[in-house]
């Protein structure tokens, strides 16, 4: 049984001030701190005075900003989809692995994680930069996943040139999709792995082909997992800075791009923290749905 | 012979279904073919690194004779190095104080905890820069190590709750008997830590040690905000390689930073493998 912080006092302060106090400290205030500068001007070049005006929300609501939001949300929402799309059959795979070969597919899936995310930007670059290694990875990509190729309107092979590869909107979203892909698969394979096989059986067993027992039985059943993999891709992704930055052109800017650009070239801090709370309440927004279609799946269940 | 052998793949065999290995292995090419390639041609003799030209070590020679590289790398183990340990030993009182007690105020807290984990990086990386900018200017010309303090503080502020999450995870299988019958035998609060409540975390304090270090090599964007001019590390350090020019260099560097992080890692996996079969065993 948990004890009251009552019964030992000494202990409970030993344990409860460091990390209390460094919370506090060192994340609660500097987030406090740009919470109360976007109800700030800006009176001089270093001077920010707390007016609480609204005009950074306001400024913020315009066209020019409100479509970069749509366009972070739209880009993130295509990652998500195509992580999806692609790592649900992978997870299925694993899950259906024997023992030996589940746990060293695993390890493989996570191995990415452990790979700085800057040389794996880097890498991809490097691979999508010259005609050579482009052909290369659009060979496989083609064969495994040319429903990606078409969806952006690209043609089959040869006709490729490296400056449609890079620095533009596919660019990114490719690079979201590469960083962002282990993400998905995990969870997605947790949830499936759990799963209660016989009702797969049963509905293989009643004539129900593979692709309705997928829509109709496992997908509903694997909804909670399926969801935490959608909002663990989808919220780094909505906030990404290094992608659109290494691989976007001057089109596909972020939000996280707009906000760096306000507090280091325009210097406009009070914006940029408006921005980047609108952006932390979208993240909220996003978990809190999230939550959601958790609490109806396990109503269900 | 193998493949006549072999029975039709049963109705719930997915692994053995050639369309869904074609996805696996077109996703795990996906991932890894761009960092072979990277790894590759670090050895290629060649400055537009595009043509395999030969075999060469030169680039590694470079890289290891490139101060600022070096000390960029430096730089990023020692913050990496005493992130780890902040982020353990907070995230080691967090869990137990998370799992162990009941207080007024304990939901809000863990609502806090959880905030590190969720907010945007690029948000925390400019509270971060404003906090250290205005709030608590850290003091500039500091004698190394201390001149990485900032960078330090805000890796440990992302880290920990990190931590915090695997020990208590690692808690959850505790035996709180065992603690009661130590402080029956006489043993006092801290002896009682020490000796049974830590011996029980410790795969989770390892796994914890590890993802901490992990993150803290890893992070690019929250570094990006902290960092002065004479406190570079690595990720930006080939960032700012990478605006200028792609040089076989840079893979060189690379492919030695990914090296080191699966050594380490693959050290860290057995530890705790080996520490969880001693704990079976016993």
């Amino acid at each position: 049984m948990e004890q009251t912080w009552r019964q030992a006092k000494a202990a409970f302060a030993a344990v409860a001030i460091p990390p209390v106090a460094w919370l506090l400290l060192f994340f609660l205030i500097p987030m406090a701190v740009i919470w109360a500068y976007s109800f700030g001007e800006n009176t001089g070049p270093v001077t920010i005075d707390l007016t609480g005006t609204f005009a950074n929300y306001m400024r913020a609501l315009e066209p020019l900003y409100l479509g970069i939001f749509g366009k972070s949300l739209v880009v993130a929402g295509v990652t998500t989809l195509l992580c999806l799309i692609v790592g649900f059959p992978v997870a299925l795979a694993i899950a259906f692995a024997s023992p030996r070969t589940k746990a060293w597919l695993l390890l493989l899936i996570m191995l990415p994680f452990w790979t700085n995310l800057l040389i794996r930007t880097y890498a991809l670059i490097a691979v999508l930069r010259e005609n050579g290694y482009v052909n290369f990875t659009l060979e496989w990509f083609w064969n495994n996943a040319s429903g990606l190729m078409t969806m952006v309107g690209l043609q089959p092979l040869g006709d490729f040139t490296p400056a449609t590869l890079l620095y533009n909107n596919f660019a990114v979203v490719l690079g979201l999709v590469y960083v962002h892909l282990p993400f998905m698969v995990l969870p997605l394979y947790s949830a499936l792995d759990r799963m209660d096989r016989s009702v797969m059986e049963a509905s293989l067993d009643l004539g129900a082909g593979h692709w309705r027992t997928m829509l109709l039985v496992v997908v509903p059943l694997a909804a909670p997992g399926i969801a935490s993999g959608i909002l663990i891709t989808f919220i780094p992704a909505l906030g990404a800075y290094l992608t659109p930055d290494l691989l976007g052109g001057t089109d596909s800017q972020m939000i996280a791009n707009v906000i760096e650009r306000q507090f280091k070239k325009a210097n406009d801090w009070p914006f940029g923290a408006a921005l980047s709370f609108l952006l932390m309440y979208l993240t909220f927004f996003a978990i809190a749905a999230q939550a959601m279609v958790q609490k109806r799946a396990e109503r269900r269940g | 012979m193998a493949r006549e052998k072999r029975e039709k793949p049963g109705p719930l065999e997915y692994w053995r279904q050639w369309p869904l290995r074609v996805m696996v292995g077109g996703t795990l090419a996906f991932l890894y073919l761009p960092l072979i390639i990277l790894m590759a041609f670090s050895f290629n003799d060649s400055r537009r690194n595009i043509v395999w030209q030969g075999f060469t070590l030169d680039y590694y020679a470079k890289a290891l004779n490139n101060d600022s590289l070096i000390e960029a790398f430096t730089n990023s183990l020692t913050i990496a190095f005493f992130c780890t340990i902040f982020s353990v030993v907070l995230g080691a009182l967090a869990a137990v104080l998370l799992w162990r007690f009941k207080f007024p105020g304990k939901t809000p807290l863990e609502g806090a905890m959880a905030l590190p984990i969720v907010v945007p990086e690029i948000c925390m990386g400019v509270a971060m820069l404003v906090f250290f900018a205005r709030v608590f200017p850290w003091p500039t010309g500091l004698a190394w190590p201390l001149n990485l303090g900032a960078i330090i503080i805000a890796h440990t502020s992302f880290a920990f709750p990190f931590v915090a999450t695997v020990v208590r995870a690692r808690l959850a299988s505790f035996n709180r008997e065992l603690e009661e019958a130590a402080k029956d035998l006489g043993a006092g609060e801290w002896r009682t830590f020490i000796d049974v409540l830590v011996p029980h975390m410790q795969p989770g304090l390892i796994a914890g040690a590890l993802l901490a270090f992990t993150l803290s090599l890893d992070d690019f964007v929250i570094t990006f905000f902290t960092a002065g001019p004479d406190t570079i590390t690595f990720p930006v350090k080939v960032y700012s390689m990478l605006r200028f020019s792609v040089t076989p260099e840079v893979n060189a560097a690379s492919t030695i930073l990914i090296v080191v992080t699966v050594v380490i890692t693959a050290i860290g996996l057995h530890m705790q493998g080996a520490g969880e079969a001693k704990k079976e065993k016993s």
